[in-house]
């Protein structure tokens, strides 16, 4: 028999664990921050100080808001827009539960093994080879998922959003393979077996390292920019009540970056024993990446026009257009790192630091922020938020809280680089490293400060999400409209 | 730099398949209307939630 209603229920789950992992990840944010102003005060901790060193919680808190923050914000609202744009539900409910606990799993995984210091060692993908392998397993299952149920749809148009997601996550499949092959100690020489856990990547030296950040770069690049643009093409539309600026335009927008995102990695490896006319393409095509980035930027922001007062009194659409203006700040700011000469200022400051919360904070966050709002009182039968208020509250906790965080790292890598190149008459250099580093104190001040806000903003959030759900009921009855036969 | 002899076709293959992908969409009307599926997707009856 045909299904009349959509499944619901995996899109609460996930909605409820976006919420969840980002206080989580934030906190573990938060908390690393303030090691950088005071390293030593987890040692008060005693036997468990290990656990909370720096160099075991950043990876922790890297990994919580971007696969367990972000990723499931993608999967709730992938999978409701799947439903509700083919008008049809999942392919399978057994499936849906199967990718919501496997993904759970492999957080709490992850949560457990990286403050015990069991990494492989690459940013991204620090998890070792058993949790891969389960990530790989999950990740099938969801792309039979949803592009299962693109083939099931009662409508003959793919709308947009669905061709983001369907790009993120093949693409994210096929990184996930190529990056983390790897050879298991076990297997490898390690007769003992007890350290059964242990890889070594297939590749070595630079090889390794180009590997990698053709993986991190498209990790940013799919995981966080494409699908996230997903996000952008169904929730601004709909909360804005208008359809999208230019439909022309956002199918440009997302061939042009399938064609051209592949190809931006080496721009992490600048001045290293990459070659340099691969550094140069790396450059190249991070700056082409600006006009699809741009056209995107504008396309969303655009759908307003007419409809600016909206932006007067809907905090929802504050949160998603505002991500629009940091998605278009830092894919303004990503190429302009790229260029050689910037990027000899640049890199290993703070500036680096800086660009990824403009994005992870001020786009991603935000942008799944609003998503998560529009959805809560769907899913529970609620015509609004418990508060609109506390929305615009935790926008401006967020905003301020972005601003405070990238003005500072901003101000505090531009003066990294700037006393890391000075030099004096004679050729030696002006400062030592230790000077450029307690130069570093006020801005981790201010620093911290802006992501404590952003985080508190999150806790409202979380009391929002529980009196709405409270006041509410889980709805399970969603029913699917007849098709509409273009 | 042998990496490269990896990293480079599995590129061209990756834009090879996406360029299949494209030309399916185009051949099979995808893109015939670039207006009503942006105004379809606002007209799915979804906001009636009733006071459950």
């Amino acid at each position: 028999m045909e299904a009349t209603t959509y499944n619901y229920k995996v899109v609460r789950q996930f909605t409820i664990m976006t919420v969840v992992w980002g206080i989580v990840g934030m906190l573990v944010g938060v908390l690393i921050a303030a090691q950088l102003i005071w390293p030593t005060f987890t040692e008060a901790l005693g036997p468990l100080a290990p656990y909370l060193s720096y160099g075991r919680l950043r990876p922790l808190h890297t990994n919580a808001v971007i696969f367990a923050f972000g990723g499931c914000g993608l999967f709730a609202a992938s999978l409701y827009v799947v439903q509700r744009t083919c008008q049809t539900r999942l392919l399978s409910d057994g499936l849906a539960a199967f990718v919501f606990w496997g993904w759970q799993l492999v957080i709490l995984l992850a949560a457990i093994t990286l403050p015990l210091g069991l990494t492989s060692g690459k940013e991204y993908a620090e998890l070792e080879w058993p949790i891969d392998l389960l990530i790989t397993v999950i990740w099938v299952a969801y792309a039979v998922l949803y592009l299962g149920t693109i083939m099931i749809r009662k409508t003959q148009h793919i709308y947009v959003a669905n061709w983001f997601f369907g790009a993120y996550i093949v693409t994210i499949a096929l990184l996930h393979l190529v990056n983390s092959a790897e050879l298991p100690w076990v297997l490898g020489g390690d007769a003992s077996g007890l350290n059964w856990w242990k890889s070594y990547s297939a590749y070595a030296g630079v090889q390794d390292a180009m590997v990698q950040w053709w993986y991190g770069h498209n990790a940013v690049g799919f995981f966080l920019t494409t699908a996230f643009l997903g996000m952008m093409y169904y929730f601004v539309p709909k909360q804005a009540g208008r359809p999208i600026y230019s439909y022309r335009l956002s199918i440009v927008h997302f061939w042009a970056l399938n064609f051209i995102y592949m190809w931006a990695g080496p721009h992490h490896l600048m001045y290293t024993a990459l070659p340099d006319w691969a550094q140069s393409l790396g450059m190249v095509f991070s700056l082409m990446l600006l006009a699809p980035s741009w056209g995107g930027m504008m396309n969303g922001i655009m759908t307003l026009s007419g409809a600016w007062h909206k932006l007067r009194t809907d905090p929802i659409l504050k949160f998603l257009i505002t991500a629009l203006s940091f998605y278009g700040m830092s894919t303004f700011e990503g190429p302009m790192m790229s260029i050689k000469t910037v990027n000899a200022l640049s890199h290993y400051t703070e500036w680096n630091i800086a660009h990824v919360h403009s994005g992870a904070l001020g786009w991603v966050a935000m942008i799944t922020i609003g998503s998560m709002y529009y959805l809560i009182p769907r899913l529970f039968g609620r015509e609004e938020m418990y508060s609109t208020r506390l929305i615009n509250v935790h926008f401006w906790w967020s905003t301020i809280g972005v601003v405070l965080y990238i003005a500072s790292m901003w101000i505090a890598g531009v003066m990294q680089g700037l006393m890391w190149r000075a030099t004096n008459m004679d050729g030696t250099l002006t400062y030592s490293f230790a000077q450029s580093v307690n130069n570093l104190y006020p801005f981790y001040y201010i620093r911290l400060l802006g992501g404590t806000m952003f985080f508190a903003g999150m806790l409202l959030m979380a009391y929002n999400m529980w009196k709405t759900i409270a006041a509410g009921k889980a709805v399970d009855d969603a029913p699917i409209p007849e098709a509409v036969h273009a | 730099m042998d990496i490269l002899y990896l990293l480079i076709p599995i590129s061209l293959a990756i834009v090879a398949a996406i360029a299949a992908v494209f030309l399916w969409a185009v051949k099979s009307g995808q893109f015939e209307d670039m207006e009503g599926p942006a105004h379809r997707i606002l007209m799915d009856d979804d906001d009636h939630t009733d006071a459950r």
